[in-house]
């Protein structure tokens, strides 16, 4: 096994693990870093993020209404102090993208333009055409070239992250390519490997979201919070779940349902007119959109599709120059993969699973329960998003909470102690229980038990979820973790570039992440935000539920969940309202 | 959904532990008119053989991961559909003149060495805070290199030039583009310091028009056209050179 020493580890290149690791080079160029990714980092999910990084700018905005947006679009369930501490960040860093090259889409006379999203009372989103994830994703990349203190290990999956006595130590990690093992000594890591979007399904997540790092972190005693917060992004394809942004509805799209009706305005965001108005009808907050489609669907209001039922999404009268300029990457996706014009026809979308709202609980920092190991992005859980994140808020934070675990490991790692002699043998052992899985020669196909795993979360842990179904769901992920450990049987035993050891890897990750969220929400006997029950728990509760859900692991056996207060500063819990006159 | 059809996937196999030579395997797989080569490629690893080696990761044609040939011409197997092929077999190979790592991945360090050669990044003329607030940048000036800005790092130009194939050492149409894409931006100062390597050896001159790249691009990139834009520039710099060194000679 090769062993490397280093001052930082960086796990995941995409645009919370780049932000995180420009933030070290630039705090001390003294400090070294490695950057290490299972994919070249410009294949990370950031990519496929298309409608927009909020930030206040606009001269109708203010950080109050951020906050108040945030708070109050994620059901009060958002850790406040955080929120306040995010919101006056957000511009800084999308002015500092900028400067690095970022093409942010302008207004006539030069300044950077910014559009609604949904749930936000002034324009917030800064974008990139309907590409920003992609052109922040690529600006981050190309401006880490710039620092010789990061070195990048692409295609180099982590396997481990070692711990003793609470304090990380080392990172293990493959080269995906030759198989070989690498041991990265390390006084801090930033763990940044994304959401777990992949445990569902119909997703719109690329094939690397498999929540392995969420995993990884659970494993080593961090625990995850809030994971039954699952967000349904209201607008993708059927079948596929490729993503249409909601810049298309903040553009000026509507939805229709089979009579061409907008059927939003029947479930609490109408009436219809003034269009466009903000925080109403189609720029109403994603849970309740995605919820709206599911009672529209109940009542057969739906228009059948070979890949299943859909509503229209209509954005024929923003025109053809609009379109072209504004959503160029919505026309290509619609011609292409669902062979609709939207130039001259509605697209038929529905909701799928689009980002993990819970993750590993940090503060502000990015520090996680384990000393020396912080963690950003979709796989944090820092309390932003509470019950229901915010359409633009998670590339905001990638930057935001990216940066400063970036900035948080350096100084720890300046502080820290030398990595410890002795890691050897935990990352030994740790590697032998992973090369195991390639040896049995029994056992059931992998693709057998993925796609059980999400068709058990489908079923039970979905848009609207009541006890039976989830305790289905939890019994179908209990039974396919001991069919798991009897033996995953692999056509590939090589080591050399050995995706299905890898993949056979992430799904054992993945079963014990999905795990949490089927447990954290048969825990949750209230509604909040994404979590919404039809079994006489339709409410808030805010006497039993103001909290977050913590999944702790057990081994073989399932998480166990307790709860944790929620810290409000300044905004007590009221009723959302949406819609309603202008 | 209509009832799925048979086609034949032919793929190219090489594993480095075990092969001395690349050589095709025939796959039947059922297949509906909405599915792309990748879904063939998935089908074939989650059912028929899980050995068999490619990558992938967004479906949406913006990662540029899932790059290969089919029949010959390299495309995103994502975006390129099992029907156009049916009932001919449809023939996946790994991307040309790279080294093959596996099966149809293909060792893309060449491409990403000579990106950090040409300082794709944002080279300003001062050092500039975020509380100096965002450049000004008309939507007219991002036209100069909005198209250049869009390349997913897929590639396929590569793949596609035969001047890649022939010289290893030309940097080759993807990063010569995005050389460009910063040049061309109003807020950028270091066109100087990309002109000594795009005016190189292995720099523009290295280009022959034959203009493959610029028609396998799937992003409508047109480095062709970016590098050609580049040709008077360099040829004003090795004149100013020139002229330099004259000065400093005795004739």
């Amino acid at each position: 096994m090769q062993t490397i020493d280093t001052d930082v580890v960086v796990i995941g290149g995409g645009g919370a693990g780049l932000r995180a690791a420009i933030a070290a080079a630039e705090a001390d160029p003294e400090v070294t870093v490695a950057l290490v990714s299972k994919v070249v980092p410009t294949r990370s999910h950031t990519v496929a993020a298309e409608g927009g990084a909020a930030g206040v700018i606009h001269p109708d905005d203010h950080l109050d209404k951020h906050f108040d947006d945030t708070v109050s679009g994620g059901d009060w369930l958002c850790e406040q102090d955080v929120v306040e501490w995010f919101v006056g960040r957000c511009t800084p860093e999308m002015t500092q993208l900028e400067h690095w090259g970022c093409p942010w889409s302008r207004q006539p006379d030069g300044q950077v333009n910014v559009r609604y999203f949904g749930g936000m009372k002034s324009p917030r989103s800064w974008f990139a055409a309907d590409r920003t994830g992609f052109h922040m994703l690529h600006t981050l990349f190309q401006t880490s070239l710039k620092y010789p203190s990061i070195r990048r290990f692409d295609e180099c999956f982590c396997m481990d992250l070692l711990v003793e006595d609470g304090r990380l130590r080392g990172v293990l990690a493959v080269y995906v390519p030759s198989g070989d093992s690498l041991l990265l000594r390390c006084r801090a890591a930033v763990l940044a490997t994304g959401g777990a979007g992949r445990v569902y399904r119909q997703n719109t997540n690329a094939g690397i979201v498999t929540g392995e790092g969420m995993g990884m972190a659970l494993a080593c005693g961090t625990g995850l919070r809030d994971m039954e917060f699952v967000q349904w992004h209201p607008t993708t394809l059927p079948g596929s779940g490729l993503l249409i942004t909601e810049g298309a509805r903040g553009e000026g799209g509507i939805l229709l349902n089979r009579h061409g009706r907008r059927y939003l305005q029947d479930h609490g965001l109408g009436p219809v007119d003034p269009w466009p108005r903000p925080r109403a009808m189609e720029l109403g907050p994603r849970d309740r959109v995605s919820q709206a489609f599911w009672h529209e669907d109940r009542a057969g209001r739906t228009l059948s599709t070979p890949q299943g039922t859909a509503v229209h999404l209509d954005l024929r009268h923003l025109g053809h120059k609009t379109l072209e300029e504004r959503l160029p990457q919505i026309l290509h996706l619609a011609r292409t993969f669902a062979a609709v014009d939207p130039v001259e026809a509605p697209i038929p979308v529905r909701p799928a699973v689009h980002y993990t709202m819970g993750g590993v609980p940090t503060d502000r920092h990015g520090a996680t329960a384990v000393e020396g190991l912080y963690a950003a992005g979709e796989c944090a859980s820092t309390g932003l998003h509470g019950a229901n994140r915010l359409g633009s808020n998670s590339l905001a934070e990638l930057l935001v909470f990216g940066r400063a675990a970036g900035e948080a490991a350096v100084a720890h790692a300046r502080n820290g102690p030398a990595p410890a002699p002795g890691v050897e043998r935990q990352a030994e052992a740790a590697l032998r229980q992973w090369h195991a899985l390639l040896e049995p020669r029994r056992g059931e196909r992998l693709a057998t038990l993925r796609d059980a795993m999400q068709a058990a979360m489908e079923d039970g842990v979905g848009i609207v979820r009541e006890a039976e179904g989830m305790a289905r769901a939890c019994e179908a992920l209990a039974d396919l973790r001991a069919r798991y450990r009897r033996g995953v049987r692999l056509d590939d035993t090589g080591r050399a570039f050995n995706t299905e050891w890898l993949a056979t890897l992430e799904l054992g990750h993945a079963l014990k992440v999905a795990e949490t969220i089927a447990h954290a929400a048969l825990a949750r006997r209230e509604s909040r935000g994404a979590h919404l029950r039809s079994d006489g728990y339709d409410r808030r509760d805010d006497e039993g539920f103001l909290c977050h859900s913590l999944a702790w692991d057990q081994g073989e056996a399932p998480p166990r969940i307790d709860h944790a207060p929620v810290t409000l500063t300044r905004s007590a819990p009221g009723e959302r309202v949406y819609g309603g006159p202008a | 959904m209509s009832d799925p059809r048979i086609i034949v996937m032919e793929c190219l196999r090489y594993h480095p532990e075990r092969d001395t030579e690349p050589y095709h395997q025939r796959f039947e797989v059922p297949f509906t008119p909405e599915m792309s080569v990748l879904e063939g490629l998935q089908y074939i690893k989650d059912h028929l053989d899980g050995s068999l080696t490619f990558r992938w990761s967004c479906r949406m044609a913006v990662c540029g991961n899932c790059g290969c040939m089919v029949n010959g011409e390299p495309v995103l197997s994502c975006q390129t559909f099992l029907r156009d092929y049916h009932p001919e077999c449809v023939r996946v190979e790994p991307l040309d003149h790279f080294p093959i790592q596996r099966d149809l991945a293909v060792d893309p360090a060449d491409f990403l060495d000579k990106l950090q050669q040409v300082a794709p990044y944002l080279i300003p003329a001062q050092d500039r805070i975020p509380e100096d607030g965002p450049y000004r940048q008309t939507p007219e000036q991002m036209q100069d290199y909005l198209d250049t800005s869009a390349c997913i790092n897929c590639l396929l130009c590569y793949a596609a030039c035969p001047q890649y194939g022939l010289k290893a050492d030309f940097l080759g149409p993807a990063v010569l583009a995005l050389a460009h894409r910063y040049n061309a931006d109003s807020r950028d100062a270091g066109r100087a310091r990309r002109m000594e390597v795009m005016n190189g050896d292995a720099g523009v001159w290295g280009c022959t028009l034959v203009g493959r790249c610029s028609e396998v691009c799937p992003k409508g990139v047109d480095p062709a056209g970016a590098i050609n834009r580049n040709k008077p520039a360099a040829a004003l710099d090795t004149l100013r050179r020139l002229l330099q060194s004259g000065r400093t000679c005795t004739p």
